[in-house]
């Protein structure tokens, strides 16, 4: 596989090698099957397959929610499978941010809370520091009005563009983002499509972050550096570049 | 405002209903508590304090505990003795001011002799039997609190006739004497005198009222036909505790048989503690029963915010961060449930401070109340445990969930 010209050889942001992940039960079921999948900084990756294919299942891999059965995760070179369930919690409040096809925001807490609430989980900034990032990531996402509005105030599109300003709160290494467009309408898509883009293009110019994105949105897969395909847990086809 | 705090503040505020029951819950249990910490013992300090009241604090009497030695076995290893002829003993405390001077040299109190008799009190054709007290009533009001009792006339008044007498209220209804009758007392061996009514006593205990009358301890003497006489010394200390202690080195210095309070009414005293045991047994099962609304309302909250738990995991919250939160959030209701429950029970407190009982063997009484801040502190600190054991549990099951099966779940 071959990244863009520009991208700098470098250790990937985040890797798996020979992953594995079996849940159990009367009939064990096979979710990812030996993967080998690394993503450099700048990249924009889309995950693609059908249902069930065990691309969510991947995600969660790669975001330190589930541990592989075998096989090993790196972040940032940092091999996790070893890790206490604390320090993992820790990696993944440094180091990624997520976006779930659901908004996943609290329902009690006004936007700007939600989006303060890694920060301060983090607890690396100060209260007026963390308010001024806050603000300044809804504004950069249009939700500059929006900021002292609960969810239930706002619409499925402005709730994800949250749900987005929240992963970028503790500037993360990678961008997690599960069907990011899956439950929106068209306009929506398109908003938060956009602002895929824009941040995969600002990350490649610094190389400082990486974007994967599960989806099943073949425009969304086709604004992505780079197309990783699965079927029944495996990648099934080498990764396509797109252009 | 830390994140932990602020979540759970949030949690409580989204719940007013949920929250105000288990608050109302937990201060019902604390409010009870202390009500009935505040009767209970309320109750028994009034209940001692009439013992301490009404009776000296230690009695000396001219009896003694152990029968007094032979000379033969002071004079010999050992001794059987047959036909023992009982002597005529005189009775009384034998040099009584000596050993009043004694006591006095070292007790931190107040010692007062006196002559207990019994009589007959005859006037207008009715008789009644009484106990006659010879008193001296310059020292009287040092170990009783018979001086501020009188309620006709005053104790100094027994020096103002030859042989005055001072008669209990109920007594002295029961034969309808008043003040400046003359009364016939008719000693155990048949001497009768003729006493002068100078004022009537009033304990608020009828079965005193009606049987006491109070003499000089000279008027007493002639009664009992004993001159000299004084057959109990009575003490009253300054730290009613010290009652027992005191009592023994007393009677370890005269061998005359010394009882405190404390002693005469053990059997009294115990069951107090049975008492107290029921009292805090009945409290912490009041307090139990609340801690289960906490537990439920915990419970439910955790269940209800499964997804949100899932969520602050999946962005990097650790666990014991999450069972800080639901802690907290129990704490939170259990904190506001004490500042609740003490004022209800504060204002129980007085409303059962205003019953007024009346009984016809005592004075009208009000509910004795016992305002103490150990009974707060103690239902407080109970209720607040509870609390936090009441969420520990469902904090625990919450910070163990794993936020991937919830997320799985949900997409």
């Amino acid at each position: 596989m071959s990244l863009p010209a520009a991208a700098p050889l470098v250790r990937p942001l985040i890797e798996t090698r020979g992953v594995t992940r079996v849940i159990g039960g009367d009939i064990p079921t096979t979710l990812v099957a030996g993967i080998d999948f690394a993503v450099q900084p700048g990249e924009f990756v889309a995950v693609t397959g059908p249902s069930g294919s065990g691309k969510s299942s991947l995600l969660y891999l790669l975001g330190l929610l589930d541990k592989p059965t075998t096989g090993e995760v790196y972040v940032n070179g940092k091999a996790t499978s070893e890790l206490s369930e604390d320090a993992r919690a820790a990696l993944r409040l440094s180091s990624l941010g997520f976006v779930f096809q659901f908004h996943f925001l609290l329902p009690e807490f006004s936007a700007m809370d939600n989006v303060m609430l890694p920060m301060r989980a983090l607890g690396k900034l100060g209260d007026k520091e963390m308010k001024a990032r806050a603000l300044d990531i809804l504004a950069s996402l249009g939700l500059a009005d929006h900021a002292r509005k609960r969810p239930d105030q706002m619409s499925g599109g402005q709730r994800q563009r949250v749900a987005i300003a929240r992963a970028l709160a503790n500037d993360p290494l990678v961008i997690l983002a599960d069907e990011p467009t899956g439950n929106l309408d068209t306009v929506s898509s398109g908003q938060v499509l956009s602002i895929m883009r824009n941040l995969a293009d600002s990350s490649r110019v610094d190389y400082a972050k990486a974007i994967i994105i599960v989806t099943h949105d073949l425009d969304l897969a086709a604004k992505a550096d780079r197309r990783v395909h699965i079927v029944d847990g495996r990648i099934a086809a080498p990764a396509l570049q797109n252009d | 405002m830390s994140l932990v705090l602020s979540i759970a503040t949030t949690h409580i505020r989204a719940r007013l209903r949920q929250t105000l029951v288990g608050l109302l819950g937990v201060a019902t249990g604390v409010g009870f508590s202390v009500m009935m910490a505040a009767l209970m013992e309320g109750s028994q300090r009034d209940f001692v304090a009439q013992l301490v009241d009404a009776m000296p604090h230690i009695s000396v009497t001219d009896q003694r505990r152990e029968p007094p030695p032979q000379p033969a076995e002071d004079a010999f290893d050992a001794v059987e003795i047959h036909g023992l002829t009982t002597p005529v003993i005189r009775p009384g405390i034998k040099n009584p001011y000596a050993i009043i001077a004694s006591i006095e040299s070292w007790l931190p109190g107040a010692v007062a002799p006196s002559v207990q008799s019994k009589a007959v009190l005859r006037f207008a054709g009715r008789d009644t039997a009484a106990s006659v007290i010879g008193i001296d009533p310059r020292r009287e009001p040092n170990v009783s609190k018979l001086a501020t009792q009188i309620v006709t006339g005053s104790l100094t008044d027994l020096y103002k006739s030859s042989n005055a007498i001072i008669l209990g209220s109920g007594l002295a209804q029961r034969i309808g004497a008043r003040v400046g009758n003359s009364v016939t007392v008719v000693g155990g061996n048949g001497r009768t005198i003729s006493a002068t009514v100078v004022a009537l006593s009033r304990t608020g205990i009828n079965q005193l009222d009606e049987s006491q009358a109070h003499t000089l301890i000279k008027t007493a003497q002639i009664l009992a036909g004993q001159t000299g006489l004084v057959n109990e010394i009575r003490v009253r200390t300054r730290d009613a505790m010290s009652a027992r202690e005191i009592a023994q080195r007393i009677e370890a210095e005269t061998r005359y048989k010394s009882v405190s309070w404390l002693e005469a009414n053990e059997d009294l005293l115990a069951a107090f503690q049975i008492r107290n045991f029921i009292m805090f047994a009945v409290v912490g099962a009041i307090l139990l029963v609340a801690s289960f609304g906490t537990y439920n309302i915990i419970s439910t909250i955790t269940h209800e915010k499964t997804r949100d738990i899932a969520i602050m995991k999946s962005l990097g919250m650790q666990a014991r961060t999450v069972r800080r939160i639901f802690v907290l959030e129990a704490l939170m209701i259990g904190v506001m449930g004490v500042l609740a429950g003490w004022a209800l029970g504060y204002a129980m407190s007085l409303g059962m401070g205003q019953v007024e009982f009346k009984s016809p063997f005592m004075d009208a009484t009000r509910l004795p109340i016992l305002y103490s801040p150990m009974h707060y502190l103690l239902a407080g600190g109970v209720a607040l445990a509870a609390s936090a054991i009441a969420g520990f549990f469902p904090a625990r099951k919450a910070a163990s969930l794993q936020p991937v099966d919830i997320i799985r779940g949900a997409s």
